[in-house]
């Protein structure tokens, strides 16, 4: 039997045809790795819109107590807001310099970055703690359960993101550029921008429409 | 400093539990003992509990469901046996405090530590295999997942020893289970472990989901794959979409108990049916989640028994994937009876009549594909058929609760109850015995005896109409679920039917175990030393039986659907095998201890949670976090197969399949 | 038979893939349109030049749009061959979504009018 007839019977290792993309054979890493995060973000994003459907139901059910027009100053939630979105700019900017192994930018952008999601997070607290105050707080309402819930697990994912960030500075600073390094920096980017997105549902529907006159 | 944890806690005056827990505690110390007198921490440290091999993890998998499904089945016959007794005048043994906490815990084992499990566990140990790669995307992950899932069902098991269990049914509907109503540990203890347990099966979702689409052999494209890893993408890519919505729920309701929110609560403004919504938006995937994989299951079972491919593969992946997509159109025909109204009903009533099309394209496909094939009557076939049957009638009923005039009747009756006992035992219980007896040789090297799996599958089967069909009957009689005391004597009759059903079922149960232990006793008469037992048609009977950790000594070129059959034929036909390959050393992932030390911390995070001891909650969360971050600064990922081994192993491997080819050749 | 470059033929979500003007060039043309939609969004909300019902879906397609601005220029989502997976994921996810959240608002409202529960005496309370 010729070689050629061999590889026609598939009786040689290395010549499957190309039968389009992705099938000649496992990824890489780098792309595997941001994959399997992409997918566990958009699981996180079906989370949120469970959270958004609670706080839709729930908008109305104010039992007498406080109503959203009542208690959401625009003003905050504007800085708010520029705030995140400058910390998702500059995310990416760390990208750029770690893609091209520059230690002290990408050192330089990630703190820029925390410190921006830092800003978002005193902001919100604040908030909470005001609205706490003046007894609006989540037990007083299925409409204030639902906005406490709903804002506050995106800040708890802030909180995540910040000690993510944190121990990436640490971890770079130690250990540079290797490659799992890098791709976990690619996955917190995601994650980062992902929030961003979050937020723009949530400054839209509960803080925007849900004090239109 | 314990928080509400006090000696209270400990059943001491109630014998059925105490009894239990010494019976239990002693059975584990009795294993405990037997594993350090021989020896074999090392061992099972190294080899099984901090495994990053998917194969392991889907055997530790299924070794815990079949654990479960002892435990599960221990709450049924009490179930039973209750409302046998419980007729009339009686009160029957367990009140119904007590009664109530079974069936709870019952339907909870049966579907998150029994069925998810062992389904879960196939996957582990089959799609990697079938896909012609050495391992799953992300195997630490992997380990993390199973040890989460482990920590959940320690957590449900605890509570009978200490505490209570919820007293609510499986899904914990409030207000009922809201503080109010359920102030003490039961519901906790519920919501924790499903939460830890729910967050290692996302992972599980992600690393499959990713696993299928990015890591797969050379030429293996989508339109190549086996059918039960289509099923396993199907029902992974359900568990990204679903189960979020589960940690969400149960999150908004642990709110509600801890901090005093009003999400589901009756006043404040909270809407229970609220709760209602958004669980069926979990769990009508869910069964979906259990269900594709059985189905892929009984293809393959199909195919290699038959001697022929899959009939209508095309069509078949495409129903896969309809079914995947209209499971979350659905889930309102579980509520029906809630008052949406006639129009939403409708649209509802006709997805879920719509969903049995592609479901009866599959039955059809299976029949078609046995059809003219030379039928060999093994275990997985017996399965096969009476999942066909059984199934079939389970569908059926499905269709009448699907129409909503219908479903006010029989919703939450014995109709509902025997209805979903026939689809998942018919399937989900028939479909991973089929796997179980079907890849049990893969994983160990020797076939279980036939002659008792035969009597396990008709113990099922007869147990499974003596148990259910009565209970459709009583369904119709008005007869409702969950029911501590019969006041209707006239349905003595039909329990004592079922109680004999349950009973048949249990002696198939008791001679699982019994099959277990011969089979291993007797090992050697049925050693698969080829590795491929059933002539099968698939690329996981390309190794040898247990594989080598690595699984293929290089990755295996696929050249059609079916690749280990076209390249078994071209083999047979050409007299020879193919070219030895050129052997490279093989990278393979670390072990790790952080998925049973972050499940550890996990476990007593939850416990401590559960009985309000704040300052130990935190201490493990900050455990677990520093366990996480410890594992992260590793500098060694992986280890190095050398050359050496890979080519002896695989050499070996060759001896073995020339002289099998020589047979086959000689036989012929 | 030319061997591929399988790196080719796929892309990692998020990472950004060409040379260091361009790859900045994205992100600040990404932060320019959402600081400007942004800025739009909350001078929409605040104003009474526009009629009423349609300020709502107006802000709904503003944060569409914005989502979409971070989805290419941040996350780099693109509908070119090697992103088909990235693509494929982010469909299947918003399908889910949408599923999700317009089924129960679907359903909830739909059960509220057919029950007087406390929303309806809640609104009650908030006009009187």
């Amino acid at each position: 039997m010729t070689s050629s007839e061999a590889v026609a019977v598939g009786l040689t290792h290395g010549r499957s045809e190309d039968t389009g993309l992705g099938n000649r054979g496992p990824q890489s890493k780098s792309i595997v790795v941001p994959y399997g995060f992409w997918l566990f973000v958009l699981s996180d994003m079906v989370l949120f819109s469970a959270l958004f459907a609670s706080y839709a139901t729930l908008v109305h059910a104010t039992d007498g107590g406080p109503v959203a027009s009542q208690l959401f100053d625009r003003t905050n939630v504007a800085i708010e807001t520029a705030s995140l979105l400058l910390s998702s700019f500059v995310c990416g900017l760390a990208i750029i310099a770690a893609k091209r192994k520059n230690l002290f930018w990408t050192e330089a952008w990630l703190v820029l970055t925390g410190l921006l999601g830092l800003v978002f997070l005193v902001i919100e607290l604040r908030e909470f703690s005001g609205m706490i105050a003046i007894g609006a707080g989540p037990q007083r309402s299925a409409f204030l359960s639902a906005f406490f819930t709903l804002v506050g697990c995106h800040g708890a994912h802030v909180t995540a993101g910040l000690l993510w960030i944190g121990t990436m500075i640490a971890q770079i600073w130690a250990k540079g550029f290797q490659p799992h390094v890098g791709r976990r920096l690619l996955c917190l980017s995601v994650f980062w921008h992902a929030l961003d997105i979050i937020w723009v549902a949530i400054f839209t529907i509960v803080y925007l429409i849900g004090t239109l006159p | 400093m314990f928080g509400r944890l006090t000696w209270d806690a400990i059943p001491f005056n109630q014998p059925i539990p105490l009894i239990t827990s010494i019976v239990v505690l002693c059975a584990i110390g009795a294993i405990v003992a037997w594993i350090t007198w021989n020896r074999w921490w090392p061992y099972l440290w190294n080899e099984w509990i901090t495994s990053t091999d998917h194969k392991r993890i889907g055997v530790m998998y299924i070794v815990l469901a079949l654990v479960m499904l002892v435990r599960g089945f221990a709450d049924a016959l009490m179930m039973r046996a209750q409302q046998t007794v419980a007729v009339g005048a009686s009160q029957g043994y367990l009140p119904p405090e007590h009664y109530d906490q079974i069936f709870s815990a019952h339907g909870t084992i049966m579907i998150f530590f029994m069925a998810m499990p062992f389904i879960i566990g196939l996957i582990n140990f089959v799609v990697p295999l079938q896909l012609g790669v050495r391992d799953v995307a992300f195997p630490t992950m992997n380990n993390v997942s199973f040890w989460l899932t482990a920590s959940g069902a320690l957590l449900v098991n605890l509570s009978l020893f200490i505490g209570e269990f919820a007293r609510t049914g499986w899904l914990a509907f409030p207000p009922l289970s809201e503080k109010a109503f359920s102030p003490g540990v039961g519901v906790d203890y519920y919501l924790v472990a499903l939460q830890i347990s729910g967050i290692g099966t996302v992972l599980t979702g992600v690393n499959f989901v990713t696993t299928i689409l990015k890591i797969r052999a050379p030429g293996m494209s989508y339109m190549r794959m086996p059918i039960f890893t289509w099923t396993a993408l199907a029902a992974n890519l359900l568990i990204i979409a679903a189960f979020p919505v589960l940690t969400a729920t149960y999150a908004m309701l642990m709110l509600d108990r801890y901090l005093g929110f009003h999400f589901f609560t009756n006043d404040g403004g909270g809407n229970s049916m609220l709760y209602m919504n958004l669980i069926w938006v979990w769990g009508h995937p869910e069964v979906y989640i259990l269900a594709l994989p059985a189905f892929g299951v009984f293809s393959e079972v199909a195919s290699t028994f038959s001697g022929k491919p899959l009939f209508g593969y095309r069509s078949m992946v495409f129903a896969t994937m309809a079914i995947c997509i209209i499971s979350f159109c659905v889930w309102l025909h579980h509520f029906f009876t809630m008052g949406a109204g006639a129009d939403v009903n409708a649209i509802f009533g006709i997805a879920s009549m719509i969903i049995a099309v592609p479901t009866g394209v599959k039955i059809f496909n299976w029949l078609f594909t046995m059809y003219g094939g030379r039928v060999r009557f093994s275990v997985p076939i017996h399965y096969l058929i009476g999942f066909m049957l059984t199934f079939a009638i389970g569908g059926m009923t499905g269709v009448l609760l699907a129409i909503p005039p219908v479903d006010f009747v029989v919703h939450n009756s014995l109709f509902l109850v025997a209805h979903f006992h026939n689809v998942i035992i018919g399937l989900v219980v028939f479909g991973v015995m089929a796997g179980y007896t079907y890849w049990f040789p893969k994983a160990f090297g020797f076939t279980l005896d036939e002659r008792l799996g035969k009597i396990i599958f008709w113990c099922w089967f007869i147990g499974f109409y003596l148990a259910w069909f009565p209970e459709y009957a009583l369904g119709f009689m008005g007869a409702t679920r969950r029911l501590q005391h019969i006041s209707d004597p006239s349905w003595q009759p039909y329990l004592d039917v079922a109680m004999i059903g349950a009973v048949v079922i249990l002696a198939g149960i008791v001679l699982t175990v019994v099959q277990l232990l011969y089979s291993i006793k007797t090992r050697e008469q049925r050693r698969d030393i080829t590795g491929d037992p059933w002539d099968g048609r698939t690329l996981e009977w390309l190794t040898l039986s247990p594989p080598p950790h690595y699984n293929f000594a290089v990755l295996p070129d696929v050249h059609g659907e079916e690749a280990y059959w076209t390249r078994k034929q071209t083999a047979i036909k050409l007299d020879r095998l193919i070219d030895e390959p050129n052997y490279q050393p093989i990278e393979l992932p670390l072990n790790t201890p952080v998925g049973v030390i972050c499940a550890f911390f996990a476990s007593l995070c939850g416990f401590a949670v559960i009985w309000y001891i704040w300052w130990l909650a935190i201490l493990s969360l900050i455990g677990a976090f520093a366990v996480f971050v410890w594992y992260a600064w590793r500098d060694e990922h992986e280890h190095i197969i050398p050359v050496q081994e890979v080519r002896k192993n695989a050499r070996e491997r060759r001896r073995i399949r020339e002289e099998h080819l020589q047979n086959l050749s000689q036989s012929v | 038979m030319t061997e591929i470059d399988p790196e080719a033929l796929n892309v990692a979500p998020g990472e950004p893939h060409d040379s260091l003007l361009t790859e900045t060039l994205s992100y600040v043309v990404g932060l320019a349109l959402a600081l400007v939609l942004t800025g739009v969004s909350f001078w929409v909300a605040s104003t009474s030049h526009l009629w009423g019902p349609g300020v709502a879906v107006g802000l709904v397609v503003l944060a569409i749009a914005q989502m979409g601005v971070h989805l290419v220029f941040f996350l780099h989502i693109t509908s070119g061959p090697d992103n088909t997976n990235n693509v494929l994921a982010l469909a299947f996810g918003i399908m889910i979504v949408f599923l999700v959240m317009i089924g129960t608002i679907w359903i909830m409202a739909h059960l509220s009018t057919m029950t007087p529960g406390p929303e309806l005496t809640n609104l009650q309370m908030q006009r009187g």
